[in-house]
């Protein structure tokens, strides 16, 4: 079975947040709040510094905690790709989920249910990219199949040193880093 | 300059489109085509409609598509046939749509009631509003002459405008794009090269194999091109090499990340050409080809040593050798990028001389990973009658004071003239497009020249600062509800795009080409407006280059043939310089007074307790137009002032804190948010520009941060070619008591 | 130096995670008093004490049924999405513990009513007879009697450490990640209901024992404290550093003076005094344990949301 997943090349990310504002247009985000954002880690002392700028998502994680704590299974694992989806219909707002992900991925959307990064599954079914990754002027994100050996985001990661945020946290997250 | 004049001779040869059915074929191998040619166009009422237009949040022109759902617009994405955008827009035209749904614009045109920025203003009809304006001008005209009405229009919007003010007799046009911005570039090119670097810039970026950045901040600056190659040179594993006295995001992408003191570069590419000269590495041959006075220059840098350059720019003399030697190892393919705002310092002609002289020496003149040869489509200028002669000439540079300043007009000697009346009086300002206290430096001297004015016309699509000193306010619609002209910039690939309407306005908002028709009407112009609507010019303009109007709503955009970009053996490059080559030396400079060969001037240094006030970009927004935009504003709605960690630490101030700066004229800003960060020099700080707005009609904006604008109250200009230095202000702390 | 900036600003998310307010540690605070009291009621059933005239378990069901009630509606009250309560009921999702916790509420309810049968007020016995006689069924099978006891102890001891699961099993919070949480809020929820039942209880013996059963349970919360504390400290980084919120950081003062200090070790030493005669039995010092078992609750679920496993700040 798939398991879809993004590999974002850092070195190429600038941190214009593109991405950010693609996905509230794409998705109708609710003004405030952003599904994905972005994250700046400055080391070192002037004038040496390592800097890292990544954009951070729902990472679909395969062990999601905010699916096995969810008391009604709207957190669910969809059929495609492992793909971490919330039934609006079926979450009563109890914010376990929220409390649950290490990554801060969720907000509680206006309407009450609460809201995340879908993978933009609505395109990708249709065999588009997400909008995020198909609107990154520098090409940096890719998404694709993680169990397809010969997908291009399992070529990077075979090619090049990367990692993943938190793997320590133990949801095995599904978007990776390229350094 | 009569290089200047040669080279627009040219200019103007641009390639044709053949027939049609080639271009469409062609326009359809391009990924992605058929998408685009798929589009229907019509029955807003249903489903998903897509409709292509080309940007307008900022001067790059990105071609775009929108999306309307259910009629609604939904969202904006790259036109995958543009060579600009690739089919991918920077944030800002992502966020685009917000302009048409911002709750702050202009709705009705607005006549002033109180004093002149007061910001007191009562409805009126645009009939009325006409009336207005007619009478005025027609008095202007009468007493003054055309001339003393100015037009300062920024943007492709302010085309038709443009040609109304031509045709009312006035050569006095200009925007802040020059004077304020690349002004200094392109004549120190000019001077050197006999051509221009242009916009979109003729850099070949994506193929330099080293890259130098002197200051451009690509990827805060967010010229989408320029970016998207800048990627691809990374992903190629260019070597870059950026020079800024902060650690932007290109320093963090950088294998040399040189922090420079501010205002010391031309001391850096001194010694670099130094090194390079003394040590050979230069390209021999092309520099025998093309080169002339190479031996005056090289006997005027023999001085300027590394260790010479450590002393001015506190860049280690070996660091300075390495970075040297990294460019020679890839000529031609290294590019040191000119650059676009170069107005800092007053000496930036010959600081961009400098560039465009160490260019010369990777001999990357038209060659591929360094200035390549732009070309573009030949669409014939709309058949007007002759325009009137003005015998007075233009008023931005009276006697040649600046004697190199060419090819656009002086919006800051504009200015001086309605200031002093020299060379004669300006009397009425017709202000497109442009927040002129934002954008020029000084914004006293341009209340007290407005205060001069017997009209003051803005045309706006928000209550602006300028707006609030506006005489009359005429409210636009944004470019996602108009047609503008179409463009057909000198590029890599030649193209002609179209900007067409997406969606309607939502009130009485008008397009410029509309109001420059009305306003002709009432001045007695008709005769410059033969057309009917803006379709009937575009149409008539596109069927003259064998192309129609019809097609290109539907595609958005229509690329030419293909033309070579680079020189080889039977295309040498041509110099449209006096003497035919590249000048190391310049005569044209030495009969006018300034160095024939760039020298080093020290900065003025920041005074005891000062830090020198340095600004730039934000990814996502444009100078001062976007701050009222929901998607922009939401992820960025005041700007921060970049401190030193170790500056703040011994100021006690905290990270997140807000402080107000003052500035070496006693001129004190509005609050804004302290970023203590390591990623800036302890001489100096920093803020992103367009923040801080003062018009209390435009709540949303109102004391948003600070204003660089407000705190640059000098300026130094540059003697060659009236250019405003603006990084020469200095500024300390104040605390809310 | 490492300078960290994000532009994420959701709301209740950022800058540090909030979603939770007052009403889970009131719920979690009166789920654990519910406990307690369940399992002191049950136990005196199981112990046959129902023959005392002044048992205390004929009044700590009513109680509790109320308390429980309260808790359930304030945990309503947090829900965003209230229309759709009843989800929680279409489904029995294994591995969450919210969903065990909204079941077992539901099977707890009958219990506590059969514990009411036991003496059940007399406007029902009036307008239904049949409840009379089915309490006479009752009283003559001891048999049932234990296993109500029993079954309310089960099920007390279940609410219980279910508070305390329903925060660790959200591994996301490094606070909260700690086996031993239950426990925890088991214990406090016991000396919180323990309090309470000595201060209420009509009959002396009762007052008693629960006095010194509270010195007792007080004790060993103290050790749990220390455990939980400890294995934090001994755990990874963050877990360390989440500990440190609680030692010296942001709810020192709440943990040090309001939980430990007021809750725990100052009513302690005023039950010893009490129960070795050297002073009378006041209300203060059991009030303090159940304000300290409420503090507990607010400062956990609070510093829990503080902690994350970035090592930020
Ligand atoms: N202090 C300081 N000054 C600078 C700069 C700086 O960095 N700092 N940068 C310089 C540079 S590089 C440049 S290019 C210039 C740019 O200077 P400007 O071209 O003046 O740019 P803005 O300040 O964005 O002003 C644009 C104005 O146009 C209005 N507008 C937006 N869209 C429309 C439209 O569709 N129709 C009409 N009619 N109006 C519209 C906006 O509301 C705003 O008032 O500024 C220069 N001046
Ligand atoms: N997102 C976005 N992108 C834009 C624009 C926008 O409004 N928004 N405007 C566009 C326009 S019109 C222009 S002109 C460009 C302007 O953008 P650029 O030409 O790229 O940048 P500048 O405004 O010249 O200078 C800003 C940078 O120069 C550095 N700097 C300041 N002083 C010195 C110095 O003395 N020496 C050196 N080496 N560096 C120094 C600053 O730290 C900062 O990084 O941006 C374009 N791109
Ligand atoms: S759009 Fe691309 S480059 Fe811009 S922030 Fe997002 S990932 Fe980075
Ligand atoms: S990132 Fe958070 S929300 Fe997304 S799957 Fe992992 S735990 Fe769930
Ligand atoms: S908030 Fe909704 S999705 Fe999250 S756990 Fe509760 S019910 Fe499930
Ligand atoms: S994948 Fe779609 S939903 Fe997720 S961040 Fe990107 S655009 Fe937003
Ligand atoms: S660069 Fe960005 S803002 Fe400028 S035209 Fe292109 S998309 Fe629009
Ligand atoms: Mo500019």
């Amino acid at each position: 079975m798939a398991r879809y997943g993004m590999v974002i090349d850092t070195t190429k990310c600038v941190g214009c947040q593109d991405c950010v504002i693609a996905c509230q247009t794409e998705n109708n985000v609710p003004d405030g709040f952003c599904r994905d954002w972005i994250t700046t880690e400055a080391k070192g002392k002037f004038p040496t510094i390592e800097m890292e700028i990544r954009t951070e998502r729902c990472n679909h994680c395969t062990d999601a905690p905010c699916v096995s704590c969810c008391p009604t299974g709207a957190s669910h694992y969809h059929d495609i790709g492992g793909v971490i989806l919330v039934n609006h219909d079926e979450c009563i707002g109890c914010k376990a989920c929220i409390a649950s992900c290490p990554y801060d991925a969720r907000y509680v959307h206006p309407e009450g249910y609460v809201d995340k990064c879908t993978f933009c599954i609505h395109r990708v079914e249709k065999g588009e990219d997400p909008a995020c990754v198909s609107v990154c002027p520098t090409h940096c994100m890719h998404f694709g199949d993680l169990d397809d050996p010969n997908s291009k985001v399992n070529k990077l990661l075979n090619s090049r040193n990367h990692h993943s945020l938190l793997p320590e946290a133990g949801t095995k997250p599904n978007i990776y880093y390229l350094k | 300059m009569n290089s200047l004049s040669r080279r627009r001779f040219l200019k103007i040869t641009g390639t044709t489109f053949g027939s049609v059915v080639a271009v469409s074929t062609l326009s359809s191998v391009v990924k992605g085509a058929k998408k685009v040619d798929e589009k229907v166009i019509g029955n807003a009422s249903k489903g998903i409609q897509k409709i292509p237009t080309y940007c307008d949040v900022c001067f790059w022109k990105c071609g775009a598509i929108a999306y309307l759902k259910d009629g609604k617009l939904w969202k904006i994405e790259g036109n995958p046939d543009d060579p600009l955008s690739n089919g991918r827009l920077c944030p800002r035209g992502t966020g685009g749509i917000g302009a048409h749904f911002d709750d702050q614009r202009l709705k009705t045109p607005l006549l002033r009631k109180g004093k002149r920025g007061e910001e007191k203003f009562v409805e009126v009809t645009w009939d009325e509003a006409f009336e207005y304006i007619a009478k005025k001008m027609k008095k202007i005209k009468a007493d003054y002459g055309p001339e003393s009405m100015a037009l300062f229009s920024h943007g492709v919007g302010g085309a038709f405008l443009k040609h109304l003010m031509k045709a009312y007799g006035t050569p006095n046009l200009t925007a802040p794009s020059f004077a304020q911005c690349r002004g200094p570039r392109e004549i120190g090119f000019e001077l050197t090269y006999g051509d221009v670097v242009g916009s979109p810039e003729r850099t070949d970026i994506k193929n330099s194999k080293c890259l130098v950045l002197i200051g451009s901040h690509l990827g805060e600056n967010m010229h989408n091109t320029q970016v998207q190659e800048f990627a691809e040179a990374i992903e190629k594993g260019a070597s870059i090499i950026t020079v800024d006295p902060r650690f932007s995001v290109a320093a963090g992408k950088s294998k040399f990340y040189l922090p420079i003191k501010p205002g010391t570069d031309m001391a850096l590419l001194l010694a670099w050409m130094n090194v390079i000269v003394n040590e050979k590495l230069y390209d021999d041959e092309f520099i025998n080809k093309y080169a002339f006075g190479f031996e005056q220059f090289k006997y005027e840098i023999s001085e300027y040593t590394p260790e010479w350059a450590y002393i001015e720019t506190t860049i280690d003399p070996e660091l300075i050798r390495e970075t040297a030697r990294e460019m020679a190892r890839y000529k031609p393919a290294t590019l040191i990028h000119p650059g676009r705002r170069t107005t800092w310092y007053g000496d930036d002609t010959q600081r961009s001389r400098a560039i465009a002289l160490l260019n010369a020496l990777m001999g990357n003149w038209g060659k591929k990973g360094g200035f390549y040869n732009p070309y573009n489509v030949n669409v014939p200028g709309y058949p007007y009658p002759e325009y009137p002669k003005s015998e007075k000439g233009a008023a931005d540079n009276p006697h040649h004071k600046y004697p190199f300043a060419e090819g656009e007009k002086l919006s800051t000697g504009l200015r001086d003239a309605t200031l002093t009346e020299n060379p004669y009086p300006i009397k009425g300002w017709f202000v497109y497009a442009t927040n002129l206290t934002q954008s020029l430096p000084n914004t006293q001297e341009t209340i007290d020249a407005i205060q001069k004015l017997d009209l003051m016309v803005v045309v706006d699509v928000v209550p602006s600062e300028i707006a609030g000193w506006a005489d009359v306010v005429l409210p636009e619609t944004v470019y996602l509800e108009r047609y503008d002209d179409l463009n057909t910039a000198m590029f890599r690939e030649s193209f002609v795009s179209l900007r067409q309407p997406v969606v309607d306005a939502p009130n009485d908002q008008k397009p410029n080409w509309w109001i420059a028709k009305q306003l002709a009407n009432k001045l007695g112009l008709q005769k410059y407006f033969p057309w009917k609507n803006v379709e009937e010019y575009l149409d008539t303009r596109l069927k003259s280059a064998g192309l129609s109007l019809a097609e290109l709503k539907k595609k958005g955009v229509i690329k030419g043939q293909p033309e070579p970009i680079y020189n080889d053996a039977n295309n040498e490059p041509e110099f449209y310089t006096p003497s035919g080559k590249i000048e190391f030396y310049s005569h044209q400079l030495k009969e006018a007074g300034f160095d024939p060969v760039p020298k080093y001037i020290k900065p003025e240094q920041p005074p005891a307790g000062y830090f020198r006030l340095l600004f730039g970009r934000a990814p996502i927004h444009s100078f001062s137009k976007t701050q009222s935009n929901k998607y922009l504003s939401d992820l960025m709605d005041e700007n921060e002032l970049w401190l030193n960690a170790d500056v703040a630490k011994r100021y006690g101030v905290k990270n997140g804190e807000y402080v107000k700066l003052k500035n070496q004229d006693g001129v004190v800003s509005s609050k804004i948010k302290v970023k203590a960060t390591e990623r800036i020099r302890t001489d100096c700080v920093y803020m992103v520009h367009g923040f801080g707005q003062r018009s209390k009609m435009y709540r949303k904006t109102f004391n948003k941060g600070a204003s660089d604008s407000q705190l640059i109250t000098k300026y130094k200009t540059d003697p060659i070619m009236g250019g405003t230095g603006m990084n020469v202000n200095f500024v300390t702390f104040e605390w809310e008591t | 130096m490492n300078e960290i900036t994000t532009t994420r600003h959701n709301h209740l998310i950022d800058p540090v995670l909030h979603a939770w307010s007052w009403e889970i540690p009131i719920y979690l605070f009166l789920g654990g008093m519910v406990a307690g009291m369940m399992l002191i009621s049950g136990y005196f059933l199981f112990k046959g004490r129902h023959k005392e005239e002044n048992c205390s378990c004929y009044y700590l069901p009513y109680i509790s049924i109320v308390l429980l009630s309260i808790g359930m509606f304030v945990l309503f009250l947090d829900l965003e999405h209230k229309l759709y309560v009843w989800r929680l009921y279409t489904t029995f999702q294994i591995t969450s513990a919210m969903s065990w916790g909204s079941w077992i509420l539901v099977l707890v309810y009958p219990i506590l009513f059969a514990s009411v049968l036991l003496r059940p007020p007399k406007f029902i016995t009036d307008k239904f007879p049949i409840v009379e006689k089915w309490r006479n069924d009752f009283l003559e099978k001891p048999s049932w009697i234990k296993y109500l006891g029993v079954l309310t102890m089960f099920f007390g001891a279940g609410i219980g450490l279910y508070t305390g699961v329903l925060l660790s099993s959200l591994g996301a919070r490094p606070l909260w990640s700690s086996s031993i949480l239950w426990l925890l809020f088991l214990i406090s929820g016991l000396s919180g209901a323990a309090a309470f039942v000595h201060v209420i209880a009509k009959d002396a013996y009762e007052r008693m024992l629960l006095a010194k059963a509270d010195n007792a349970f007080l004790i060993i919360e103290l050790f749990v404290i220390a455990l939980f504390i400890i294995g934090l400290k001994t755990a990874t980084e963050v877990q360390a550093s989440a500990a440190d919120l609680l030692l010296v950081g942001k709810f020192a003062s709440s943990f040090w003076v309001f939980v430990i200090g007021l809750g725990i070790v100052i009513p302690l030493f005023i039950q010893l005094l009490a129960v070795n005669h050297k002073i009378h039995h006041t209300p203060l010092a059991p009030l303090m344990v159940i304000l300290g078992g409420l503090i507990l609750r607010f400062v956990i679920v609070s510093a829990g949301q503080h902690s994350h496993w970035f090592a930020l700040n």
